[in-house]
């Protein structure tokens, strides 16, 4: 270990902050908020790292990064060494850096978080990773002699391109297929730029080329080809399912066809792939929230985004309204705070009942109702009560709805001996990721429901492996 | 990229195209659309298939230029290319022997309703055809309709070609003539699919309407095209794009789609304005020397408003 500092005078060094744009000033453009350390500050963060023998960072991270490793070679000045460190675990490592909850995983379980301060491993892994880009030399690990196997990936999103990434460096001749214009998932259509530039995306995308990987965009799985097509005449050997989760639910209360009414994901779709936000010079519209209201239902990620993106194409007041309280909101922790230092307005414990529309069918407000905290249900949890005579009307232009989304049917409407859940998501074993259906294997958010892009990662190394024992062995 | 192999306008603004599209020639049934994205800054608009070939791996779209999109589109010529085509998207078509059917075609709505119509005569449906436009120009594909109709009524609303009067009324004439009908498709603009619903509908018959909301992703993801159909909401891109239109909520879909009718005013406006480069729809289809001319030798009815700069 290369760590110069004793122990005991690590603990004295304080969490490094992350430089990041202005609050009031970023809250008006895409730019990426939070800047990056600098080298100086990514040795004094990484000498904070006790250099643990038990390794609780490791074990809390899903795809098991090898923290301390990494971070001993970051002490060491070995930014490239480091980077190879976390690729051996890790495909895309300037992303999770960016969009892990680390305070739910490695540094949640790091043992400075006793102590509240945590070592920013996050940040941390930015920095390699945005290190080794920046040098131009990504480790790109070499490829197996080529076994003549084929495998379609449907599905671009984390799990299909760290799936796709694995077989093929097995030597498997690998096929992506994407129902969008673009590479990505949630990467490019749901993440804003201003917290994970699309750059990023198509260059690890690039490294995925380079390595091999055939990406056939605007092929949608279910219609223009049926995963029997695939297995069949198409000549594939084996087919992972990566379609992730994308049928937005509504609220379900009356007004929602109201014109200003958005699901979350029509609304970032339309600035993240389509760059609205660019319109005229990109040609797809979107709504004019200049000096306008805006609210957001739900308190995820996806309505942090969506909220904090309203806010970016000129909203005058943005809010975000959720029926629980703020112990309950499910975003990563440095979203809200991000959102809190913007000027996002928190309603918590508020449910909307009713959009209000003017005779043009219009959104001109919204009917709302407090809610108080009731006693523990069975699963402990306290659920919100409406609280009698709390009704009242919100004024706003925009409402984006963000509480959650189904899975995808596309795939399983058409693959009838696909078993499904009663939610509509595809059934897979937890190790081998194996479907009902001899051949496929299915992996992300189509099989967990709506989760993290680093278990959806996961699930596709894990994939890529029962992959890569089926191709050989023949077995199913 | 896909590349055009035909292009020709079927009428002022309406222009016919057949792309290389093999996996979706081969896929397409009738009813289904396409989305595409005429150049890389472009929106994704849906376009119904009209016809394929499965064996020449060819689409056939027909495009009415209302806005910036179909219009650039409308500016192609064989040996172009669009950036991207998606599909085959939607639910095909109810296709069955049903009996006596009646397939109604406004404007445009004639080459969207042509695959379904023929897919009914295969199916051994007795198929009655009213196909109808504002004036004779707007009356395409009537041969086409023709050749696969086993009868045939054509109107246009100031009467200066065939029948004067609107689609629904040879609709009413049938109905008062006592004929039996089973089934009626109408597509085309949405008060004309509103004014058949009301006249099938006390008369019991069943009546579907293709509907036209706004979409993005065409997959089921965005949520944008949402319907209203029985009270309640349907997804046009995967639900859809045909409905039983006395459930149909007309007025919610006008609303709706009404929504980014100023964008794409501007959108429109920036297009049709001098200098030549605006036009450009792609580098493909970039006027020679910034020659604003081959723009309006394609687009001829646009040539006043170029002039007048509108
Ligand atoms: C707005 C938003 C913000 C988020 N923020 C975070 C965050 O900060 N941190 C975090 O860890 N997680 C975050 N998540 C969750 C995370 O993005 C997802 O869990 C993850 O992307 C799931 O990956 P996936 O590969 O399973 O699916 P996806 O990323 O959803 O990709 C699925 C892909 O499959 C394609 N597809 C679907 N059907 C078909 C078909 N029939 N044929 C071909 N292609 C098809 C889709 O177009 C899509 O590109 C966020 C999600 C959203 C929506
Ligand atoms: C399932 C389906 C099939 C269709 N088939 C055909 C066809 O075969 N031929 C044809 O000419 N037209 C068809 N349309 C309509 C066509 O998609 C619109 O005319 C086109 O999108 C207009 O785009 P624009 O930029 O030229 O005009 P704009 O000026 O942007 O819009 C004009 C009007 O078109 C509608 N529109 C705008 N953007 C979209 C969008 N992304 N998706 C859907 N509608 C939009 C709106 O009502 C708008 O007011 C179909 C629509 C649907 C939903
Ligand atoms: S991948 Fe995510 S959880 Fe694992 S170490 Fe990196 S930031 Fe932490
Ligand atoms: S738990 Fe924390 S201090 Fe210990 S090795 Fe991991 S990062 Fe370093
Ligand atoms: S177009 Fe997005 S869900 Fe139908």
């Amino acid at each position: 270990m290369h760590n110069p500092i004793p122990p005991k005078e690590r603990m004295k060094i304080h969490r490094q902050l992350m430089p990041e744009q202005p609050p009031l000033e970023r809250a008006r453009n895409f730019v990426e908020v939070n800047r990056g350390l600098d080298v100086a500050l990514a040795q004094e963060e990484a000498r904070r790292c006790l250099t643990c023998k038990t390794q609780h960072c490791f074990s809390a991270c899903p795809v098991g990064v090898q923290v301390r490793d990494f971070i001993d070679l970051v002490v060491a000045g070995d930014y490239l060494g480091a980077a190879a460190k976390i690729r051996e675990d890790n495909v895309l490592p300037a992303v999770t850096g960016r969009v892990c909850p680390q305070e739910k995983q490695c540094e949640g379980s790091c043992i400075l978080s006793a102590r509240g301060e945590s070592v920013a491993i996050g940040y941390l892994e930015r920095f390699v990773a945005d290190y080794e880009r920046s040098v131009g030399k990504v480790g790109l690990p070499a490829r197996a002699p080529l076994t003549g196997k084929k495998v379609a990936v449907v599905g671009s999103g984390p799990a299909g391109l760290s799936c796709a990434g694995d077989l093929v460096l097995k030597g498997h001749d690998v096929t992506v297929l994407e129902a969008l214009h673009e590479i990505g998932g949630v990467l490019v259509y749901g993440i804003p730029e201003f917290r994970l530039p699309k750059q990023i995306v198509r260059d690890e995308v690039e490294n995925l080329r380079l390595m091999g990987v055939e990406f056939r965009t605007n092929v949608v799985v279910g219609r223009t080809v049926t995963v029997d097509e695939l297995l069949g005449e198409e000549g594939y050997h084996a087919v992972f399912v990566a379609t992730g989760a994308g049928l937005p639910m509504f609220l379900n209360i009356p007004g929602e066809h109201l014109c200003g009414v958005y699901s979350a994901n029509e609304f970032l779709t339309r600035v993240n792939l389509m760059k609205a936000n660019e319109f005229p010079a990109y040609d797809n519209p979107i709504y004019d929230c200049r000096g306008k209201d805006v609210a957001v239902f739900g308190a995820g990620n996806t309505a942090m985004d969506a909220v904090r993106t309203s806010l970016r194409l000129g909203a005058k007041c943005a809010s975000i309204v959720y029926r629980r309280s703020e112990k309950e909101m499910p975003a990563r922790a440095e979203e809200v705070h991000h959102a809190k230092d913007e000027g996002v307005q928190f309603q918590m414990l508020t449910n909307p009942l009713e959009f209000l529309g003017d005779e043009k069918g219009w959104l001109t407000g919204v009917r709302l109702q407090r809610m108080e905290l009731g006693a523990p249900d069975k699963s402990g949890r306290r659920s919100p009560v409406a609280i009698e005579g709390s009704e009242h009307v919100l004024p706003i232009h925009v409402a984006i709805i963000a509480i959650g989304n189904k899975g995808n049917p596309l795939v399983q409407s058409t693959t009838p001996d696909l078993a499904t859940t009663r939610n509509g998501y595809i059934v897979a074993d937890a190790e081998k990721l194996k479907t009902s259906k001899p051949g496929v294997f299915a992996g992300g958010d189509i099989v967990t429901g709506g989760a993290t892009v680093i278990l959806a990662m996961g699930a596709g190394r894990k994939a890529a492996k029962a992959i890569h024992e089926y191709l050989q062995s023949g077995i199913w | 990229m896909f590349l055009i192999v035909e292009a020709r306008f079927l009428a002022p603004d309406v222009k016919l195209l057949r792309v290389q599209a093999p996996l979706i020639a081969r896929k397409r049934k009738a009813g289904q659309f396409v989305i595409l994205r005429v150049h890389d800054h472009g929106e994704r608009i849906p376009l119904t298939i009209a016809d394929s070939d499965p064996v020449a791996g060819t689409i056939t779209i027909v495009v009415q230029g209302v806005g910036k999109t179909t219009k650039m589109l409308n500016l192609k010529s064989a040996g172009d290319s669009i950036c991207d085509v998606v599909g085959p998207l939607g639910l095909p078509s109810h296709v069955e022997k049903f009996g006596t059917v009646v397939v109604i075609g406004g404007g445009l709505g004639t080459a969207i309703a042509y695959p379904t119509a023929k897919a009914f005569r295969q199916a051994d449906n007795h198929v009655i055809s009213i196909i109808g436009g504002r004036n004779r120009q707007f009356v395409i594909l009537e041969e086409e309709v023709r050749a696969i109709s086993n009868e045939l009524f054509v109107t246009t609303d100031d009467g200066s070609y065939a029948e004067k009067g609107f689609v629904t009324d040879q609709l009413a004439a049938l109905i008062a003539a006592g004929r039996k009908l089973d089934l009626v498709l109408a597509i085309g603009p949405i008060p004309m699919m509103r004014a058949v619903a009301e006249v099938t509908r006390p008369h019991g018959i069943k009546t579907v309407v293709s509907l036209n909301p706004i979409m993005v992703d065409g997959t089921g993801m965005c949520g944008g095209c949402r319907v209203i159909v029985g009270g309640k909401p349907q997804f046009a891109c995967v639900d859809g794009p045909e409905f039983d239109a006395h459930q149909v909520d007309f007025q919610i879909l006008i609303q709706r789609n009404a929504m980014y009718r100023d964008m794409e005013r501007k959108a429109l406006d920036q297009l049709l304005q001098p200098p030549a480069p605006a036009v450009s729809a792609g580098k493909d289809a970039q006027c020679p020397d910034g020659d604003p001319c081959r723009f309006v030798e394609k687009v001829p009815e646009l040539a006043g408003v170029w002039k007048t700069g509108a």
